[in-house]
Order: structure tokens, then sequence, then C-alpha cells
């Protein structure tokens, strides 16, 4: 028999947005829609209106399958709204999938947020048996936990205080103790490390590492990559809803890095708005097409030798004329680092005589000349601006390519060379005395 | 920390989580699982009501206390309220222990959900542990009121009756009342915001179709029993009847039958509503 502990079937779960839930519905409405209601059941029961209007809704989960075995630590990586934080939603019983089923083998603790319950008039001695209560936890167990849990907080002496004079790290050092000292046999965790100093952060992963070795289940969701990867073994990814990897952290953490940007080049949809929202609707009259990346042949593609020459191209329409235009590129490297900004116009004469830019369709093109970059991958990112005038469109990573080492100086010797560019330097050597 | 290692073999629970349709059995033993949650969260209350105010406690008294020197002032001297023989002072304060009870359990529950949305989407419990526990803690200030009812009884010379242990019925009545109307509340508040709105209207208007500033006896006989239709009314009248001594009228078995039906039918109605409406709490609050 396997051991699996959670398992995940076709779950989904959809959202309504069509009907601004930052509004609060009034009665009023209620009491509207059900003497409508009449008409609208009989047109749902025609043909055509049968269908639910797609704009009104959003599958924050769809179709999600998987299982996770005991023991197991499993990472939750994905975008902001792919959906991660409505599946910890899901399993920890908060809200109730649309679609689907889930089967837990064992109690659910989860850590959605740190002290939640929390009263600022208590002390941190009552918080800690209401935050427990509200976790979960039996009253002889918080008894029989409480002082390993203040001592972990290190508020020993504030105990007696209301955690309403506490700073905001001493509070949450209480907070995140008594989640920690919950013993669940499935742990979920959401992003509660991104809060607090790097001390307490330290703290928080030891903590959530000896969990993880006491055997227990584990589901970490994080932004964090190099937490997810000191963490856990396997790592699923969310896109869009939808569980589009799983594989080995490592693995899935790359694919991750790079996902929707395999191809070597970035296509924005024309009127993709209005939910799309690729190309706000404020970057008009400029309006992106494409950013290329090509080798020396001229193809499009991801992969780029140091050694050869790459063209990059970005094309874009202008609906209007636009003054001072520059369009540009930003190329950082996978650490953050800026390798260069260039713009188009950032030769003085062609900016002289580019001063208005007329409506029409554009391609602006310029070569990397080979023997400049290190193996490794890079981000692209484009701007077109006028200076100090206007912001018409930025995206920072636009695109995702590598570049392959093979042939590079200093080659023959297997290591990794430090440094964003590997240029090939024309060296001398001359011996200046024997 | 041996006690974590989790044997293979070892038991346990399982849970299914799947989308739920129609109406949900209401799953009592769930509470009951989570009984010191709730004991946490009304002590919790308790604990808070009266943190950073001058008068503390104190307050459980004055409020009662005021509205019955006002409501003597205009009923019993102004308006010449028949009081069925007893001081209008008494019989008023009598009636507003009660009455205060209830409607500061029905204002609480019904704001529960919304007040602890911040726990309601962050972590799993069975949700009718919030409305279940702000019924309970009023009964402090109940308590303290209740010492000052005994001196005053004491001050005018008013015996008990040999009735008066059915007192905690009445006063259980009172509560289940405020509860099922309560979970409706409660429930509804959570989507229209409007029933924030409805309580304070709800609970004047319903203070005057409830005999607590007059007698229930100016209601006509063959009204008596519409009247009991208003589970206060009975609760109102059975805490005179108990403490007071004063006269239950003829057909109180019938009457407070009727009360009784209307409150549980509110309450089993307010659970199978809160139940079913349960599902998208996370989702709306």
């Amino acid at each position: 028999m396997s051991d699996t502990v959670i398992r995940v079937e076709n779950l989904g779960k959809k959202y309504r947005i069509g009907i601004a839930p930052e509004k609060f519905p009034t009665l009023r409405d209620a009491i509207a829609n059900t003497l409508k209601s009449p008409f609208q059941r009989i047109r749902k029961s025609l043909p055509a209106g049968k269908k639910e209007n797609a704009a009104d809704v959003i599958w924050a989960l769809n179709d999600i399958s998987f299982t996770v075995d005991r023991g197991q630590v499993l990472g939750v990586i994905g975008r902001n709204g792919a959906g991660k934080s409505t599946l910890l939603k899901v399993l920890s019983r908060v809200t109730e999938p649309t679609e689907g089923e889930v089967t837990i083998r064992g109690r659910v603790g989860s850590l959605l947020e740190v002290g939640t319950g929390f009263h600022p008039e208590l002390t941190g001695r009552e918080n800690i048996y209401l935050n427990g209560a509200i976790l979960g936890m039996k009253r002889i167990d918080i008894e029989r936990k409480f002082d390993e849990m203040v001592a972990f907080s290190g508020v020993e002496k504030f105990i007696d205080t209301p955690v309403k004079r506490y700073s905001s790290g001493m509070y949450l050092r209480l907070a995140f103790s008594v989640a920690a000292h919950l013993e669940p046999e499935i742990l979920v965790v959401d992003e509660v490390l991104a809060v607090g100093d790097a001390e307490f952060q330290r703290k928080c992963l030891g903590k959530m590492s000896d969990v993880a070795q006491e055997g227990r289940t584990v589901l970490f969701v994080s932004h964090d990559m190099s937490a997810i990867s000191r963490l856990t073994e396997e790592t699923i990814v969310l896109e869009k809803g939808e569980l589009v990897y799983r594989a080995p952290t490592q693995q899935a953490i790359d694919y991750y890095m790079s996902s929707g940007f395999k191809t070597g080049e970035r296509v924005w949809a024309a009127d993709e708005a209005p939910h799309g929202a690729e190309v706000p609707p404020q970057a008009a009259p400029f309006i992106p097409l494409a950013l290329r990346v090509k080798n020396a042949q001229g193809q499009v593609v991801d992969l780029i030798r140091s050694t050869q020459p790459l063209t990059i191209e970005i094309e874009y329409r202008l609906d209007e004329p636009i003054q001072a235009l520059r369009v540009g590129l930003y190329l950082r490297n996978m650490r953050g680092a800026y390798v260069f900004t260039a713009f188009d116009t950032d030769n003085p004469e062609q900016y002289q005589a580019m001063a208005t830019r007329p409506p029409g369709h554009y391609i602006s093109r310029c070569v990397i000349p080979a023997d400049i970059l290190n193996e490794g991958r890079y981000a692209l990112g484009m701007n077109a601006s006028a200076y100090r005038v206007k912001r018409y469109f930025q995206d920072l990573r636009a695109l995702v390519f590598n570049v392959d080492g093979t042939g590079a100086p200093g080659k023959q010797w297997a290591e990794n060379r430090r440094g964003v560019i590997r240029p090939r330097l024309a060296w001398e050597i001359n011996q200046v005395d024997n | 920390m041996s006690e974590l290692t989790l044997q293979p073999n070892q038991e346990l629970e399982i849970t299914h989580i799947k989308p739920s349709r129609g109406w949900s059995a209401l799953n009592l033993r769930d509470i009951w699982h989570y009984r010191e949650l709730v004991y946490f969260l009304t002590w919790r209350d308790i604990k808070v009501r009266y943190k950073q105010t001058l008068l503390g406690a104190a307050w459980a008294v004055i409020r009662p206390l005021v509205t019955m020197i006002v409501f003597t002032l205009i009923f019993g001297h102004v308006a010449k309220l028949d009081s069925e023989g007893v001081p209008y002072e008494l019989f008023t304060f009598t009636a507003l222990l009660p009455w205060q009870l209830f409607s500061k359990a029905l204002s609480d529950t019904s704001r529960s959900m919304v007040s602890n949305r911040s726990m309601i989407t962050k972590i799993y419990f069975p949700r009718l542990v919030i409305p279940f526990s702000s019924i309970i803690s009023g009964l402090v200030d109940f308590g303290i009121a209740f010492v000052i009812l005994i001196g005053m009884m004491f001050y005018y010379g008013v015996k008990p009756t040999s009735a008066i242990w059915t007192l905690p019925l009445f006063l259980i009545l009172a509560l289940l009342t405020a509860l099922g109307i309560g979970l409706w509340f409660s429930a509804l508040n959570v989507q229209f915001r409007d029933v924030g709105y409805i309580i304070p209207f709800l609970t004047q208007v319903w203070l005057y179709a409830t005999p607590v500033a007059y007698s229930a006896q100016i209601v006509s006989p063959k009204w008596q029993i519409v009247y009991a239709l208003n589970p206060m009314a009975g609760v109102v009248q059975g805490f005179r009847w108990a403490l007071l001594g004063t006269d239950l009228g003829a057909d109180a078995a019938t009457t407070l039958s009727v009360s009784i039906l209307i409150s549980i039918l509110i309450l089993i109605s307010g659970l199978f509503y809160f139940r079913r409406m349960e599902r998208t709490f996370a989702d709306v609050v």
C-alpha cells in the first residue's frame, strides 16, 4: 500500500469576479435579483443563456491533481495569482473547492498567517492559549508546550504584558512560536517567512526543517527560492491555476525561472487586454509587438553561442507620432545584475533625425558582438519612453535566453568563470627577464 | 521528541474535501470537538470587554440601572403605567435584565462573523463556534446586574417565589432565541452589511414589542397568542412571575409553548441556513 497522505484529484476553484467582489453586495441588490430571477431562469433555460459569461469567472485553481506521500516536504511555487494560496486554503479547509476532491489522512495544521486571532489587549500568555486553541491545539497540549513556546519566542520578560505594547518583532516571534509548536501530521505553510528580520527568518527555517525531519508532511509555499530549495526535495509549479510541472526542487525552480520564455521570442498579442493586461492601455500610442533574439544565421533562438554575435529585434507599432521616443533594452543576468542598458536613439545624430517618430510599424535592431557575454542565463527587458516626459511601456523580464560558452576564452578549464562578461581579450605575454 | 514520530500503521483520521451541495448536516459533533475554542473565545470576549475603560465592569450595572431610571420617570411617573402591584422600578428592572442580555447577545452574534473575519479567512474551525461563543459572554454582565436586582428586591421587601428555580429555563429561552436570530443575521451579515444597520433598529422596536416597560396584561386576552409569537414576551413575563410573583396570565401554558416552539423553529432554521452559507464565508466576508 502506498503511503499517500494527500491526494488531490481534479481540484478546481472558481471565483466570480464579474459581480465586483470588492463591493459589498447589499440586501437591495439581492431583493432586486430575486425579483429579476424569474426572467433569468427563463433565460437560463434557453440554450444561448445557459453559458456562463466567461469574463465574470476566474478559475483560481483548474483541474489540479497530485499526491503527497507521508514525510514528504513539497514546495509550491508560482507567480502571483497562480493559485498557490487558494490551493493551501482549500487544503486547510478554509474555503471549499468548486469541483474535484481532496483526501487527506491525518490532521492538517495550517500556517497561512501567523498571529491569527491575537488580541492586542490580551497578554502574551493569554494570547498563546487563545491562538493555540484557534489553531486547534488542546489546552493540555498548550500547557505542556507553554514553556517551550515562550523560550523559542524569546519574550519571557514580557509574557504578562498586553501584546499591543510589543514591538512588531516580538509580536511576530511570539505568534510564530505558537504556530511552530503545532503538531499536526500535515503542515501547510504559506509565506510566513516573508516577515521578520533575517535572524528570525533563519530561526523559522530551522524550525521548519526540524518539522520535516520529524517525518511529518509539509506543504510549503514561498517566493523565496533559496528557502524552497533548502527545505523541499520536490516542488510543484502552478501557473494560472494549473499545475504545470512537478519535479525535484532544483529542476522545478529552473523550470519556473524560465517558464514562458522558451522560444527566444516574446510576442505581445495585440489587443489582448482587458484581462491579459500584458500591455497596459496607458502604453498607447506605443504598441509593443515582439522581442526576439536571433543568432548569426538569423534564426530565432533561445540559446546563443558566446562566440557568435547575436541580434536583438524589437518590433512595435506607433498609432500616433511620438516625440523624443527611445526604445531600448535592459540586459540582466539571473541574479538581477545589469549587464547594460541601451536605446535605439543613443546616437545623438540618430536621435536628432528621429526627433518625432511618425506612426507606423517599426523594428529596432541591434547586434551584440561576439565574445562579450559569459555563459549563463540572461533576461532581456524592454523600455519605450521619452526621457523625462513619459514612460510608454516597460517590461523588465520580457524574455530570457541562454548563452553557451563552447569555444569561449578559457574554456579549456572546466570551471565557472565569474563575471557577467567574458570578453576575448588580446593578451600579450612578454618575458621581461629571464 | 519520540512522541512525534509517526507509526506507519497508525490510525489517522481521513478528511474528504469536496464541494458540498444543497443543505449540509449540522455536524454538531464538530462543535463538541472544538468546545475548548468556544471556551477560549468566550473568555477572550469577557476579558477584553471592559479593558481600558474607566468604570470597567460597573458598566454592566450602569446600563440597566440608567434605563430603569428613565423608564420609571417616563412610564412609571409620567404615563403612570400599571405595574401589577409591584414598585415600578423593580417591575421594569426585572424585565430589563433578561432583555439586555438578549439584545446584547443578539447584536454580538449578528456581528460576530464579520468581526472575526481575519480568523475565518485564515484558519479552519467549525464556523458555528463563533456565534456560539458570542452568546455566552453576556451572562457575566447579567450575573453582575442580577446582584443589584437581589439588592433591590431586598430593599422593596419583595420575596422571590418558590418558582425561582425556573429562572434558568427562561434564561435559556432568551439565549436560544438570540442565538437563532443571531445565526440568521450573522450569516446574512457576511454577505449583506445591511444587517449592521438593521440590528439597532430591530432591537429598539423589539423592546417595545416586549413587556419591559409595561405589563403584558394590557394586551387583550384574544391577542395573547399572537403576542406569544415574540418569545421574549414569555421570557420577561416568566422572570416577573418567578421573582416577583406577578400573574402569568390565564393561558400561560399555551402562550409559553408557542414562544418555545417559535424560538426552536428560528434556531433550527438558523442553524441550517448558517451551515448552508458557511462554505462561502471565507470567500465573501
